[in-house]
């Protein structure tokens, strides 16, 4: 199957996106903040949608938006990130809008459909090459912020006692998942995102005790759920969103039951 | 020296002066109780002097300086112990985050980080409790894990809020022990906030008790009298002493035996809800 320019290309693309968003993911579960991450998919889609009515790419709608709007969540503070009611509205009033700006786009049925889904073998090099950027620019991010990050998401009250700056690294943690949000749209679709940036993270911290290996692990099992979804897609020619969020599915509930049974 | 002094100082949380021009003195390496009602600004005078609420009046001092956010000489053990409930990560990554979680960049937890946090973990005896999951720890071993994160940095306060909260008296006891000898070890000294006296009273110094906005600091004796907690409460106190167990009476109810079963029916301290309004 490497014979094929777009399937080099999808693998490429697939990666990238798996690792960030692996990587990226497992601090989301650590925060407790994945109904965020879920409801920035979906101000990926009012991004992507408005940004093909007023005639620009879908990818810089997509991480424009999710990037603006996670950085405002982060500044409301910690304490709205993590509220249901807020974030779930906040969610479909960005798939509304999504749907009015499809609405005045005709022709729209294929283009709602890949971003709804992903089309990972719609990616071509130029895209390639803004989600290396972004993945490279938002892990470095991600490494630079790390240490307060763990710190805060898992004690803030002592993180701010000990002049972390709670509000700053929130929000720049939120504009990360948003770039990841973004990356893993392209290839799975806004309505998949959480397949790849929960599933993997939640496995893996039901499959190790440490820090380090936990993450490690979530960004691999990521790359090892879009490489297979991928190639299973291949075979099968089903669409490789479904095998990947099958993977992810039997991974999490594989490693959920491992946990329990050794106690 | 002292190690905590606070100059007639007054704390307004909304409308309510949590303290009203109140004075006191911590000398340095010495074990402080503090008591109070719930709501009595156990957790707002921690949070003060952490630099975390403003002093609408009076000033605060930490070691002769004047209070700083962060500041590496207090060692702080917030009541809200984090969200580690089910948490599958070790105790010792959990301290090892707070051990170099202030410092943004590219940090590398190298062999003098990794000392300072074993040398914290053998303090309060939880170098081994420190390999397992943090969520599957009972509540005395989690209090001794995150106990050892206040040393972190070798700081020459402790403000310890609430440690004891729902412990058993076998854990209360070996916590308030651990306390001890830490402030005899490491000539720190250490304000520990507490609902009862009873568990502590052995193991102090000095009390200081608050009420009405005033903060009263001396022995155990002094303190812990009809007249000084009638005034404290604003309302007519008995204090009945037997060997050395005090029981603080309103009428016929004991106050402190009452906030304390009270805080156990909703899970969470008001005191410490107070200070974020």
């Amino acid at each position: 199957m490497f014979e094929y320019d777009f399937m080099r290309t999808a693998f490429a693309a697939s990666g990238i996106a798996a690792i960030l968003a692996g990587t990226v993911g497992f601090f989301l579960v650590l925060r407790g903040q994945t109904f965020a991450g879920h409801a920035l998919s979906h101000a990926g889609f009012t991004g992507a949608t408005g940004a093909v009515l007023f005639g620009f790419s879908p990818l810089a709608g997509l991480v424009g938006f999710t990037t603006l709007v996670g950085v405002g969540m982060g500044l409301f503070g910690e304490k709205l990130a993590q509220r249901d009611v807020a974030i779930g509205m906040m969610l479909s009033l960005a798939l509304g809008l999504g749907l009015l700006f499809l609405h005045f786009y005709t022709a729209a049925a294929t283009q709602a459909a890949a971003l709804l889904f992903g089309n990972v073998l719609g990616v071509d090099e130029q895209a390639l090459l803004t989600l290396v950027l972004l993945a490279v620019l938002s892990l470095t991010a991600l490494a630079f912020i790390g240490r307060p990050l763990v710190f805060a998401s898992l004690q803030p009250e002592l993180a701010d006692a000990r002049g972390v700056p709670l509000r700053f690294v929130s929000a720049a943690f939120l504009a990360i998942v948003a770039v990841a949000v973004a990356e893993c749209a392209q290839i799975v679709g806004v309505l998949l995102v959480f397949t790849l940036m929960v599933g993997p993270a939640a496995a893996a911290m039901n499959l190790t005790r440490r820090l380090a290996a936990a993450v490690a692990l979530s960004a691999g099992l990521a790359l090892a759920e879009a490489w297979g979804g991928l190639t299973l897609a291949y075979y099968t020619d089903w669409p490789t969103s479904f095998w990947i969020t099958a993977l992810s599915g039997m991974v999490f509930f594989g490693a959920a039951a491992a946990r329990r049974f050794a106690g | 020296m002292s190690a905590l002094r606070f100059d007639d100082v007054t704390i307004r949380l909304g409308r309510r002066d949590i303290l009203s021009a109140a004075s006191f003195e911590i000398r340095d390496g010495e074990f402080i109780g503090m008591l109070g009602a719930n709501g009595a600004g156990k957790t707002t005078l921690m949070r003060a002097a952490l630099g975390l609420i403003p002093v609408a009046a009076g000033a605060i001092s930490v070691l002769d300086e004047p209070v700083a956010r962060g500041n590496p000489a207090i060692g702080y053990m917030p009541q809200n112990r984090g969200a580690m409930a089910g948490l599958r990560l070790t105790g010792w990554d959990v301290v090892a985050s707070a051990a170099i979680g202030r410092r943004f960049g590219f940090v590398r937890l190298d062999k003098t980080k990794r000392r300072e946090i074993d040398w914290a973990l053998d303090q309060v005896g939880a170098r081994d409790l420190a390999s397992r999951s943090i969520g599957e720890l009972s509540g005395g071993e989690l209090q001794k894990v995150l106990l050892s994160e206040a040393l972190l940095g070798r700081p020459r306060l402790l403000l310890l809020d609430e440690p004891l909260i729902s412990l058993d008296p076998a854990h209360q006891k070996s916590i308030v022990e651990t306390a001890r000898r830490i402030c005899d070890d490491l000539k720190v000294a250490i304000v520990f906030s507490a609902h009862e006296l009873n568990p502590l009273v052995n193991a102090i110094d000095r009390v200081l008790y608050l009420g009405s906005g005033a903060a009263v600091i001396g022995p155990v004796d002094e303190v812990v009298t009809g007249p000084v907690l009638s005034r404290l409460y604003g309302s007519d106190i008995e204090v009945v002493h037997i060997k050395d167990r005090y029981f603080v009476m309103a009428g016929d109810v004991d106050v402190e035996r009452e906030a304390h079963r009270h805080d156990h029916q909703h899970g969470s301290s008001h005191d410490h809800d107070d200070a974020h309004v």
